[in-house]
């Protein structure tokens, strides 16, 4: 489980460097203005969109994909964990993995 | 300012953030917030959405070589977790509805919480190891390696632990923090883990935490690629350094003045919330 982690966490870092290295690279115009929240996220709040604006090979999309991936580690985490419980046939604490995996993913479809 | 030269700069405040947030055990997030608030004027909403981030990223990396020391109590993690990421759900979800002064407010006063713990490490004295009989049903218990062998442990306190949990979570969603320093608060002197493992094991859960919020700010806009990139990386590769660095000095006097000085800019978080300036 620990292999696991590390794993997931080197290739979002790499994914987020690459896109990283992109952006700076492609960006031109003025730089954005980030001491006020404007709100709407565009196409990097949905996980569709930002695959979207990967296969269009937007730099910005590509950091947020490494960024999700980042976010899957934990999730991946509790998967495997509810699995190995189930392995050692401890019930209880395989519902509760299940009970955890269940908030996380409400927290990816529940809006605001 | 260029993007260029911006995201340089954050990148080697985000590097010092992790560093100073190993050093001091307050963690990257609850380093790196006040200091994109205050040294480089970003909006909170966005800050606590780069932060989040290199939460997930620092908690998962160190996470990796505890469960392997075997320290960390995976049972009593996944179970607590319920309660984190229950909480992590309301703290995202208030951040939409309480205006940035006061985040900023909340987050002077977690910070100065946080530094005053971590200045009072000793362990929260002897242990019982009197059988709890929840702490048994739900077999909170264990052994971690001590000179000479292993050392067992039963959890006391389950429910006020996971109240206390909760609270964490709802810390760590409205801020975009791990919130350890509460996290240990709940297992080491409520719950009366052993320190090490409950350290460790609030590190392993603050991954699976910050999780929970991250939908919610992804979804609203928190977490801006241009931003997170040069946070998250920075402070992954500050808290590496920074936690070798821990392992291998003698380090008291300079994580006190570090402390002091992160505290200084909690202060500042506080005050321009309280006066509307942030």
């Amino acid at each position: 489980m620990g292999r696991m982690l590390q794993i997931g966490v080197t290739v979002a870092a790499m994914v987020v460097l690459l896109g990283g290295v992109l952006y700076l690279k492609q960006f031109t115009g003025p730089m954005p203005d980030y001491r006020r929240f404007h709100g709407a996220p565009g196409e990097y709040g949905t996980v569709h969109g930002i695959l979207a604006g990967v296969s269009n090979f937007d730099s910005q999309c590509l950091i947020e994909l490494g960024i999700l991936l980042l976010i899957a580690t934990p999730i991946c985490r509790v998967i495997f964990g509810a699995v190995g419980f189930s392995l050692l046939r401890d019930r209880l604490y395989a519902a509760v993995s299940v009970i955890v995996l269940i908030i996380l993913l409400l927290s990816f479809f529940m809006r605001r | 300012m260029s993007v260029l030269l911006f995201t340089l700069g954050a990148f080697g405040a985000s590097i010092l953030a992790g560093f100073l947030g190993a050093l001091t055990g307050l963690g990257g997030g609850v380093v790196v917030v006040p200091v994109l608030c205050v040294l480089f004027k970003i909006d909170i909403h966005y800050a606590i959405g780069a932060s989040l981030v290199s939460v997930i990223a620092t908690s998962s990396g160190a996470a990796a070589a505890y469960v392997r020391e075997g320290y960390s109590n995976i049972r009593i993690g996944m179970l607590l977790e319920v309660a984190t990421t229950l909480g992590a759900l309301l703290g995202a979800y208030l951040t939409a509805k309480i205006s940035g002064n006061w985040i900023g407010v909340i987050f002077g006063v977690v910070l100065l919480y946080s530094a005053w713990t971590s200045l009072h490490e000793a362990s929260g004295g002897p242990k019982r190891l009197q059988p709890d009989s929840l702490a048994i049903r739900l077999d909170l218990r264990g052994s971690y390696p001590v000179q000479g062998g292993k050392e067992e442990y039963v959890a006391q306190h389950v429910p006020s632990g996971f109240g206390i949990m909760f609270v964490a979570g709802a810390l760590s969603g409205l801020l975009g923090i791990g919130s350890g320093a509460v996290k240990v608060l709940a297992m080491d002197q409520v719950m009366k883990l052993p320190f090490k493992v409950s350290t460790t094991t609030s590190n392993f859960m603050i991954g699976v935490t910050a999780a929970a919020s991250a939908g919610f700010y992804l979804s609203r806009g928190y977490i801006l690629p241009g931003l997170s990139m040069p946070v998250m990386l920075g402070v992954l590769v500050g808290s590496l350094v920074g936690s070798r660095v821990l392992v291998n000095a003698h380090v008291r006097t300079l994580r006190l003045v570090f402390s002091i000085v992160i505290v200084a800019l909690g202060l500042e978080m506080l005050v321009n919330g309280l006066t509307g300036r942030s």
